[in-house]
């Protein structure tokens, strides 16, 4: 512990609030701010009643959770970002920290740019050793006004956290009546609650109103950016996705990040899946006993016909290789959702990573491939989940859904979700009773059509549809095989029938820049940063055309893409540049083109990275 | 697996069933098994109690695992559905092919490697979600395909072929599936078809998960002098605990029960009737055949029969309060909110 020697309160050598201002640079809508707290003491409400206020004044706003992987009495921060020209990338330069953990005071006083400010709890005076001349602390005696104001002992606790969001309010100008709106919405039905939440606001504004120069130069005011957006997480929205494809089964083990995808798939599946006369499910969901089991579960019901799915992530996606490869092989439609987390191993199972390409593309022993979509934000988790059923049943294939625990958990501003009514299920090739009855005899695995997917049968719909699905080698008609022509015949098919999979999976997205040279390519949650990078740099001399892979297989437009620019930065977050090594197996490009830029540290991407590794590149390659 | 064809010859006087089918429309292929695997013998009292229930060949799943045992799906029921999945892997597979569609009727066949090894997890999950199907587990104490070694339900001192004598204590599926709770546990011999068919047949009426295990033979490695799961050692040892008279639905019972006879009915409404051998013996007290399983295990008996049946536990669609209709046959409509619901919804995100 950092203050066992802390003076008591209203002793500290530190006078924080009557320290001189010095002329900071009127910044409006542009500006980040974090709050550094205990994990399990109700600071994820208040920061989320900061996120939504933000959001609801127009103002585009990005918010990230750093959080522990433990349920009481760690560390964990909230970070947010307000960019008026709508850059939603993390930025890692805070110009507030709100300081409510003693135990992280040190780091969080050290994380102030200069010229900032640090909000803190003085109903305890700070340690005079983290005293520091370039920034401003602010005093708020938080802990103390709560003790004097509140009764109940989990109050005083809890409305802390408001207090803070009522100080941050008077200093950064949010709009008051926006808060205590959001309140009457979420506490109106608990009047005692959204009392002691209004007088939490007000003590934290009086306050700060009283003591402190309000507002700060960094400071907010509404706009009209948000009109057509929602916020919202990717696991909510992948599990919409799942709901509106018309998935019926799905079947998982707990994990962290993907744990709240199942849990928002049964809630809309309470609201919209339960049969109005008998109050029975119309879906079924299994939790497994492991990963193994999920992915069986997922793959059994595929088989019979269904929309399955299973969430992990990566430890599950090991967990789940040898029943990719049967799925892969016996041709069974899936839908797994990697929402991946930094490995190995464990890892660090709380911060985000993409370090499960590699694993995803080629998943499971013997020669294998996979269809892989890779949303960058929860509005193509929405559409790529529909999407990605949609594949898995043309293809008859497992089909990976790679969002991240950023994309995942954290709360975006996305565009607003549209659903086309028109919308129907590719079901793939499926004979039926009628076809079935038609023919003379069914083979499975034929290729009639001459694109690599042969026609399926689901069980029990009529006598003659039935076969062997099996792991174990097969010919063209499902028969067992040991001979190697037969073999071959049937793993050269699904190698074609992956190769058409590139012209479905949705496109990479080119945007050009005038003037360009070089290219810079990513894919999934690095898209937000690298977009922002790509302005900078441009608006430094330096134009990228910039292209954002979407899915696996790479279609023709990534090679053409990579052939088109003698080089390309590779941005991606692992540290073995696992994007790189596929486009260099896939399309052939000669490594040396592609120059990695690689962020694996855990937290989502910023701007000022790729722009620095850029410029050090550049730096390099002409020194 | 390997598979032969049989040849399509039908003599003109084969019995047929209510669905006018005959026992040879519920075979498979020819078996590629050793000659005299206790394996063909269970695969033709499966055949003959799907053929005796009149259950429609394609209106089964057929499943396995990997393992000599899990190739024999291929011998029965060649106009159902088969699956031969991964090693020890059958019972997920069957549970979320059960969840998309449990109108169909489900069997798994699997080995002691597969089920007590590799699949042990899985065994007990399935049994624990009590997933309809009637799970067979083929028992010969070693690992045939990989040429004899000890399986985990080797008896300890049974010698294998090439010498060596097994010192672990092995893992008795009867006493394992009865620890779990489930509801419907039996124990066969392959070599005593009277026995088996009705118990399979119970099995495959009985709402929830129904665990056989049949003492099958491995002739190749394991039938030799010393050996405990071998022909003459499980005939010696075969002790029968309760006689099974398995009266489908529509059969009227005429027999008055004999003296200390209990039956019990199952779900749809067919009647398991238990013939006792051993006086003391009630199939319905699960402590009781827990206690009597493993007295009889102790004496070196290899306890046969229905040995425990509750009827009337929910399954895995009554405890996922699922609706009756399979969710394979419900309309996209009726799954897919639209565009007007998705409206309403972000209304709460802004």
């Amino acid at each position: 512990m950092l203050h066992t020697d802390l003076a008591p309160a209203g002793a500290g050598a530190v006078s924080p609030e009557l320290a001189p201002l010095t002329a900071v640079p009127l910044r409006v809508n542009d500006f980040a701010f974090k709050m550094g707290t205990v994990n399990g003491t109700g600071s994820a409400s208040a920061n989320s009643l900061l996120m939504q206020a933000l959001f609801r004044m127009g103002i585009p706003v990005c918010g990230k959770n750093v959080f522990p992987s433990n349920i009481q009495g760690l560390p964990t921060w909230y970070e947010i970002r307000v960019s008026r020209e709508g850059y939603l990338a993390r930025t890692p330069h805070f110009d507030l920290v709100v300081a409510l953990n003693p135990a992280t005071y040190a780091r969080d006083v050290a994380e102030v740019e200069p010229g900032g400010y640090l909000l803190y709890d003085s109903s305890w005076p700070l340690d005079p050793a983290l005293h520091r001349d370039d920034i401003r602390f602010l005093g708020v005696p938080m802990g103390q006004m709560c003790v004097e104001r509140f009764e109940r002992p989990r109050d005083r606790v809890l409305m802390k956290n408001i207090v803070y969001v009522g100080a941050l309010a008077a200093l950064l100008d949010i709009d008051t009546e926006v808060i205590r709106q959001i309140q009457e919405e979420r506490f109106g039905h608990k009047p005692r609650l959204l009392d002691a939440n209004f007088l939490a606001i007000q003590l934290g504004v009086d306050f700060a109103r009283a003591h402190f120069p309000c507002p700060l130069p960094i400071r907010v005011q509404a706009m009209d950016a948000n009109r057509d957006h929602v916020l919202l997480d990717g696991n909510t929205a992948a599990a919409l996705g799942c709901l509106y494809a018309g998935a019926t089964v799905g079947a998982w083990y707990p994990i962290t990040p993907a744990t709240s995808l199942m849990d928002a798939f049964a809630g809309f599946c309470q609201r919209f899946r339960v049969d109005p006369e008998t109050g029975r499910n119309r879906y079924a969901i299994l939790q497994a006993e492991d990963e193994l089991a999920a992915a069986g579960m997922a793959i059994g019901a595929g088989w019979m016909g269904a929309r399955a799915f299973t969430n992990t992530a990566g430890p599950g996606i090991s967990l789940m290789s040898e029943f990719l490869g049967l799925a892969y092989y016996a041709e069974i439609p899936a839908v797994i959702f990697d929402i991946q987390r930094c490995g190995p191993s464990t890892g660090m199972p709380t911060r985000t990573q993409q370090a499960d390409l590699l694993s995803i593309a080629y998943a499971s022993h013997g020669d294998t491939k996979h269809i892989a979509l890779f949303p960058a934000n929860p509005e193509e988790c929405f559409h790529f989940a529909v999407r990605a059923f949609d594949l898995a049943e043309r293809f008859q294939t497992p089909v990976f859904v790679a969002s991240d625990l950023d994309i995942g958990m954290n709360d975006w501003l996305c565009r607003r979700l549209e659903w086309d009514d028109a919308y129907r299920p590719d079901r793939g090739k499926v004979l039926g009773a009628e076809q079935l009855e038609r023919l003379e005899k069914f083979h499975r695995y034929l290729d009639l059509d001459g694109d690599g997917i042969a026609a399926r049968t689901l069980p029990g719909t009529h006598p003659k549809g039935a076969f062997f699905t099996r792991g174990s080698g097969h010919n063209k008609f499902g028969g067992y095989t040991e001979s190697s022509a037969e073999y071959a015949e049937v793993m050269e098919r699904l190698a074609r029938k992956l190769e058409g999979a590139a012209l479905a999976v949705p496109a990479a997205l080119a945007e050009r820049a005038e003037g360009a040279e070089l290219g810079i390519v990513t894919l999934g949650g690095c898209d937000a940063a690298v977009r922002e990078a790509v302005d900078r740099l441009r608006a430094t001399g330096i134009p990228l055309d910039y292209l954002r892979v979407r899915g696996f297989p790479f279609g023709p437009e990534v090679r053409a893409f990579l052939e088109a620019h003698p080089r390309c930065f590779v941005v991606e977050q692992n540290r073995d540049a696992q994007l790189r090594s596929l486009l260099v197996l896939e399309t052939g490009i000669c490594p040396e083109r592609l120059l990695s830029i690689l962020d694996f540290g855990g937290l989502p991407l910023s701007a000022e990275r790729v722009v620095r590794d850029v410029q050090n590149h550049l730096a390099g390659a002409s020194a | 697996m390997t598979s032969i064809a049989k040849p399509q010859i039908r003599h003109p006087g084969l019995q047929t069933n209510a669905l006018g089918l005959t026992r040879r429309d519920y075979e498979g292929s020819m078996s590629t098994l050793c000659a005299g695997c206790g394996h063909d013998s269970v695969t033709a009292a499966i055949v003959q109690a799907f053929w005796e229930l009149d259950i429609p060949p394609h209106r089964v799943a057929k499943l396995s695992g990997i393992g000599c045992s899990s190739k024999t799906p291929t011998y029965f029921l060649g106009q159902a559905h088969g699956f031969n999945s991964v090693h020890g892997r059958m019972p997920s597979i069957v549970s979320g092919a059960n969840a998309a569609n449990r109108d169909l009727v489900y069997i798994g066949v699997s080995g002691d490697g597969d089920s007590l090894s590799i699949g042990l997890g899985q065994l007990c999950h399935a049994i624990r979600r009590n997933v309809q199907m009637l799970y067979v587990l083929e028992n010969n104490g070693v690992y045939g395909l990989t040429k004899g070694q000890f399986s985990a339900s080797a008896d300890v001192g049974s010698r294998a072929k090439r010498g060596e004598v097994n010192a672990q204590r092995p893992i008795d599926p009867v006493l394992l599936a009865l620890t779990l709770g489930a509801t419907f546990v039996a124990r066969g011999f392959s070599g005593d078809k009277a026995q088996l068919v009705p118990i399979l047949k119970a099995g495959l009426v009985h709402r929830g998960f129904a665990l056989v295990d049949v003492v099958s033979p491995c002739v190749t490695f394991n039938d030799h002098e010393g050996s405990t799961k071998s022909y003459r050692s499980t005939r010696e040892r075969h002790h029968e605990l309760a006689s099974v008279d398995f009266v489908p639905l529509r059969h009227e019972i005429t027999a008055p029960p004999s003296e200390g006879a209990t039956t019990v009915r199952m779900h749809d409404g067919s009647v398991v009737r238990f013939r006792k051998v051993d006086a003391d013996y009630d199939p319905t007290d699960p402590d009781a055949a827990y206690a009597h399983v493993r007295a009889s295990l102790e004496r070196g008996e290899v306890a046969t029969g229905l040995l425990y049946v509750e009827s009337g536990l929910p399954e895995m669609h009554d405890l996922a309060n699922t609706v009756e209709k399979p969710l394979v046959d419900l309309s996209f409509e009726q799954l897919c909110p639209g565009s007007a619901a998705l409206e309403e919804l972000q209304r709460d995100w802004r």
